[in-house]
């Protein structure tokens, strides 16, 4: 039985391994689109979201098939409680990917103003968050996971940044509103990333020590 | 899952780690991990083992909360022995009032011969010897002076095949009221008898039957008839050695559930190979392993995130 288990385990955390590197790769290109406007690649990214839905489905099958059969407990129960939650962070990641890609495609429409908010860093960081959160998860690494949910600080910071930027652009060209209002967006999407990220890390943290440290219990 | 560079206590975490190979002893583990990883290696395969291997003979410290607040009885620094054998080492915990306590562990880990020493049950096994304290309200039930006949009374025990006497339904529960000379009237045995069955959740069932052999009830209902025979000379400790491994899962849920009611009146120290049943019916959990007692916590604590890593390997399946 143990096995089995075993083997079940195994093919769970490949799965919820290679739902996380398509999400990875959904924010990449999300970003990518950001930099270069490109309303084409915005459009790959909405049409491929299914994907990502999908293996999220069968990632929450596989986790209640597991509940129902093994009745698993401690570090595999923290495991099997851990991916489904994972696995909806990463969903809602890959849902923040299609809304920054739709965010591009009205940007894309319009000729570029004098103003423009350079997302490189954030866009950088919540990339980043996301990549060691699921790095966390394979190597089980409690200090990279800690790590993680200081960076969320410097994610809200640039978005406070962009939000008194933006704000004031808005009242130097009232006219370019639409494209200044899904600007800003695209900030709030990157900070969601950011968020679920956070999430994941914490997942981690509960993982490894069994000690739940969301709403700021670690500071 | 890929394996890293990880302390050793998350060791475990590692599901395709062999646990044969990583060192269990807590100090051992603890000194362990102040090294490199690669010391760790030398020092688990090179001439390191032979310490480890002594260690694993040497009692063990008890991790997580064997004491509470107000025991009903203490037990400390017990020892069991069967001849030169050592079965049960320098095991120290407290049994609550009015708490369900259960007591997991593989075969062979000493959990049944431990909770036999709470009655002195294994009085009757030759060359078993017990050292050690163990006190029920004040008193040492292994004092000279004690008289087993009354303690059996006081810590009362269930056991794994329901054994009615071989007498009426009725006799069987009044029996031990009338050999402890606990009622003055046939009126008021036949009151204790009636309250004891309805305690043990049998009256509904027997109240028109009660001449009939105990024998002649179905397994479920033998147990709960052991179960009546117990609570009606007034215990305060209810001992059960796998109440329902000869039962259904009806029969089961009917026993657990009477745990539950029992405990309001009774502690009950019950031993179980089932890990949902501890997960299901006690408030603290017990793991034995090799006649030691590893770790004592709360049952939700034990089964999420168990603190020591033999708890963890056995009850995730990875020994046994």
């Amino acid at each position: 039985m143990t096995k089995h288990f075993d083997r079940e385990l195994e093919k769970l955390k490949k799965k919820i391994l290679s739902l996380g590197a398509l999400v990875e790769e959904r924010v990449y290109l999300a970003i990518k689109a950001i930099e270069s406007r490109d309303s084409d690649l915005a459009k790959k990214i909405i049409h491929s979201d299914h994907e990502i839905d999908e293996t999220e489905v069968e990632v929450e099958e596989e986790c209640l098939k597991i509940l129902a059969l093994y009745q698993p407990v401690a570090i595999d129960l923290r495991f099997i409680v851990a991916v489904i939650k994972i696995n909806n962070d990463l969903e809602r990641i890959g849902d923040q990917a299609v809304n920054i890609a739709e965010r591009i495609q009205s940007i894309a429409k319009y000729p570029k103003i004098s103003f423009h908010f350079d997302y490189t860093e954030m866009a950088e960081i919540a990339a980043a968050m996301l990549k060691q959160s699921l790095d966390a998860l394979i190597n089980l690494d409690i200090d990279m996971a800690f790590r993680i949910l200081t960076l969320d600080d410097e994610v809200d910071d640039i978005q406070g940044n962009a939000y008194s930027q933006i704000k004031q652009a808005m009242r130097e060209h009232p006219e370019e509103m639409t494209y200044l209002i899904n600007l800003y967006l695209i900030s709030r999407h990157l900070e969601r990333v950011a968020d679920h990220a956070t999430n994941i890390a914490e997942e981690v943290i509960y993982l490894i020590e069994g000690e739940i440290v969301r709403h700021g219990k670690y500071l | 899952m890929s394996s890293g560079p990880i302390r050793l206590d998350n060791n475990y975490l590692l599901m395709n780690t062999q646990a044969s190979i990583i060192p269990t002893d807590q100090d051992e583990i603890e000194r362990i991990n102040a090294h490199s990883e690669h010391r760790v290696t030398n020092l688990i395969h090179g001439k390191k083992m032979e310490q480890l291997k002594s260690a694993r003979d040497k009692p063990r410290e008890t991790v997580g909360e064997p004491f509470v607040e107000y025991p009903r009885m203490t037990c400390r620094d017990v020892d069991v022995y069967y001849g030169d054998k050592q079965a049960i080492r320098n095991v120290s915990v407290d049994i609550a009032g009015n708490e369900v306590i259960s007591m997991i562990g593989p075969s062979g880990c000493g959990k049944s011969t431990f909770i036999r020493c709470l009655n002195r049950m294994n009085d009757t096994i030759e060359g078993c010897r017990v050292t050690g304290e163990i006190i029920l309200d004040g008193m040492d039930i292994y004092d000279k002076q004690v008289d087993v006949v009354p303690l059996r009374a006081q810590v009362g025990m269930v056991f794994q095949k329901p054994n009615p006497f071989p007498k009426s339904i009725y006799d069987n529960v009044a029996y031990g009221p009338k050999i402890h000379g606990l009622s003055r009237s046939r009126l008021e045995l036949e009151e204790i008898v009636e309250s004891s069955l309805k305690r043990a959740g049998l009256w509904e069932e027997v109240k028109d039957q009660l001449n009939q052999p105990g024998t002649s009830l179905s397994g479920g209902q033998q147990q709960r008839l052991c179960i009546a025979r117990a609570i009606a000379v007034g215990p305060e400790v209810i001992l059960m050695d796998e109440p329902c491994s000869a039962l259904d899962p009806i029969a089961t849920g009917r026993i657990e559930d009477l745990i539950h009611e029992l405990k309001r009146q009774f502690s009950i120290v019950i031993v179980t190979h089932s890990m949902q049943q501890a997960a299901r019916v006690s408030q603290r959990t017990a793991y034995f392993h090799l006649g030691n007692l590893i770790e004592v916590g709360q049952t939700d604590q034990v089964f999420t995130s168990p603190r020591h890593k033999l708890t963890q390997d056995y009850i995730t399946g990875r020994i046994g």
